[in-house]
């Protein structure tokens, strides 16, 4: 893949970040540097606690780097924007909006006519099979569903980057997959830049064009690995030689990383 | 669907027999009390208590002493509900106001209101004005504290995806503060009503002219324990009606809400 020749959508430049804790200063970040493409899909693997969560947020614009900053289309970030959509594990959804007031929630604050921010809401709703469900209350709905809607919530924002903190962590090994395949549909229709963060190996492989493996504490970059399979990919990818190859390649390396938390 | 229906009906049945049940039991209960020798003076049973309700329209007292409360409750759970609200707000807001307001609340909320309504004489006068002052007092630091700690522990991650989705500060506190303090808001009523109910004797402590803690205080002076006794449970009944109210104001705002059975 020619990664080179395609524009740096997202450069995250010498990122540091440091959080005060009860013991004094305790260092999450140490200098991460990334180019992410446009279009393109990452996924970010490494042992918890190791950062992944806080590289979100800074992208996000929701924490500010000790030192470093982010460029978006090569203008530095301040604060959050709804160029970078976001879906939370915790799903995040209103209780008190229905799945359509949900999805309509970025559309309302960017003050798109009425009648048109339903459209577009009933479209996404459409898009991840909740058709039927608009009027539904989130407490009605199973934890699957609710992170549905929370992706559809994201895109009708109509974002650049999706940024996904272990979106897929919470749900149950069927549906985790099921909802693993949609996205990729998605991202293959709709071309969104994706940051994607997990701690399940085979769900990274299955998504991204690059893995990036972070280290244990304090979080850097410790290697980033080309999936070189090509789209669309399914389950089936999974029996791929190319696939088993590439998941012990990653697993040793998260492994060790874990191996190092763990003393 | 069909199952499902007849098996949530017969669940709100069991729940009214069960009431049912409860009733009878707390009606034998009384009747053993009034046959007691000793228990029997504090507590004739219904035949001599319902009766009293026309004993004390006929004297003039029954409507006067519960519009008399009631106005007391009324202007005194109001001021206290809008007063609480802002200031709740404030001290989730500004530290420094939490930090000054709230330990004062908890101080004086352990102080039975009895206690102090004689210092409130002394600056306001005998009547109603103390006892609505009282109520205003005890049923603010109620839903002050209760308001406030809604507010802190509102899930940050929905003012964060609120936030990435392009809400600014007037947005999230019109769209996410506020719809997710109302569950904490109805609490704090409930709470406030019976704190204003609580408070309502001592109110009345202070040279009311009418009302049913004033008439009750009356009635023991004169050892009329049967329409004493009803004054106590019409305080009671006062107390379930208003609380039911609340439970219907409650299901219509916050259906949304997830519930631990
Ligand atoms: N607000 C915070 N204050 C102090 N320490 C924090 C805070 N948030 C995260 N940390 C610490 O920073 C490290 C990285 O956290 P996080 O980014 O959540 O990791 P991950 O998502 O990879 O599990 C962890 O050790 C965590 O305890
Ligand atoms: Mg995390």
């Amino acid at each position: 893949m020619a990664r080179e020749d395609k524009l740096v959508k997202l450069k995250i430049d010498n990122v540091y970040k440091e959080y005060e804790g009860r013991n004094g200063k305790m260092v999450a970040l140490n200098g991460v540097n990334l180019d992410i493409a446009e279009n393109e899909f990452i996924c970010v693997v490494g042992p918890s606690g190791c950062g992944k969560s806080t590289l979100l947020n800074i992208i996000a614009g929701l924490l500010e780097p000790t030192s470093g900053a982010v460029y978006l289309d090569g203008k530095q970030i301040e604060g959050t924007g709804v160029e970078r959509g976001v879906v939370f594990q915790q799903y995040a959804l209103f209780p008190w909006r229905t799945v359509i007031k949900n999805v309509m929630f970025g559309l309302e604050m960017k003050k798109v006519p009425k009648d048109q921010t339903e459209q577009i809401a009933r479209k996404y709703i459409k898009a991840v099979g909740l058709e039927g469900f608009e009027n539904s209350y989130p407490k009605e709905l199973s934890g699957g569903m609710k992170q549905r809607v929370a992706i559809a919530r994201a895109y009708a924002a109509n974002p650049e980057v999706l940024l996904l903190d272990e979106p897929f962590g919470a749900l149950d090994a069927q549906t985790r997959v099921q909802l693993q395949t949609e996205l990729l549909n998605t991202w293959e229709q709709e071309k969104k830049t994706c940051f994607f963060i997990t701690h399940d190996v085979d769900e990274a492989i299955i998504l991204a064009q690059r893995v990036i493996i972070m280290s244990a504490r304090p979080g850097r970059i410790k290697k980033i690995v080309n999936i070189d399979i090509p789209y669309p990919r399914t389950q089936e990818t999974k029996s791929h030689p190319r696939f088993l190859e590439l998941k012990a390649e990653i697993w040793n390396e998260v492994y060790q990383e874990f191996l190092a938390v763990r003393k | 669907m069909n199952e499902k229906g007849t098996k949530k009906k017969k669940i709100v049945i069991s729940d009214k027999v069960w009431l049912l049940i409860s009733l009878l039991a707390a009606l034998l209960v009384w009747y053993l009390l009034s046959i007691g020798e000793a228990t029997g003076r504090s507590f004739p049973f219904a035949d001599k208590v319902v009766p009293s309700v026309k004993t004390m329209i006929d004297r003039g007292a029954f409507w006067k002493d519960i519009a008399s409360s009631m106005t007391c409750v009324g202007i005194g759970f109001g001021l206290g509900f809008v007063t609480a609200l802002p200031v709740a707000f404030l001290m989730a807001w500004y530290l420094p106001i939490q930090k000054i307001i709230e330990p004062w609340i908890n101080f004086i909320r352990n102080i039975p209101a009895l206690a102090y309504a004689p210092l409130l004489v002394i600056t306001f006068g005998v009547g109603q004005k103390p006892a609505v002052i009282l109520i205003w007092i005890c049923t603010f630091m109620t839903m002050s504290i209760t308001i406030y700690q809604g507010i802190k522990n509102i899930d940050v991650t929905l003012i964060k995806a609120a936030r990435v989705l392009g809400a600014n500060d007037f947005d999230i506190f019109l769209k996410i503060i506020c719809p997710a303090t109302v569950p904490f808001i109805i609490t704090a009523i409930r709470l406030g009503l019976g704190a204003a109910l609580t408070t309502l004797l001592a109110a009345e402590s202070t040279g009311a002219q009418a009302g049913i803690g004033m008439r009750i205080r009356s009635l023991s002076n004169s050892f009329e324990s049967a329409p004493m006794l009803m004054y106590i449970i019409l305080l009671g009944i006062i107390g379930l009606v208003l609380l039911k109210i609340v439970d219907m104001i409650e299901r219509k705002l916050t259906g949304w809400q997830e519930k631990i059975n």
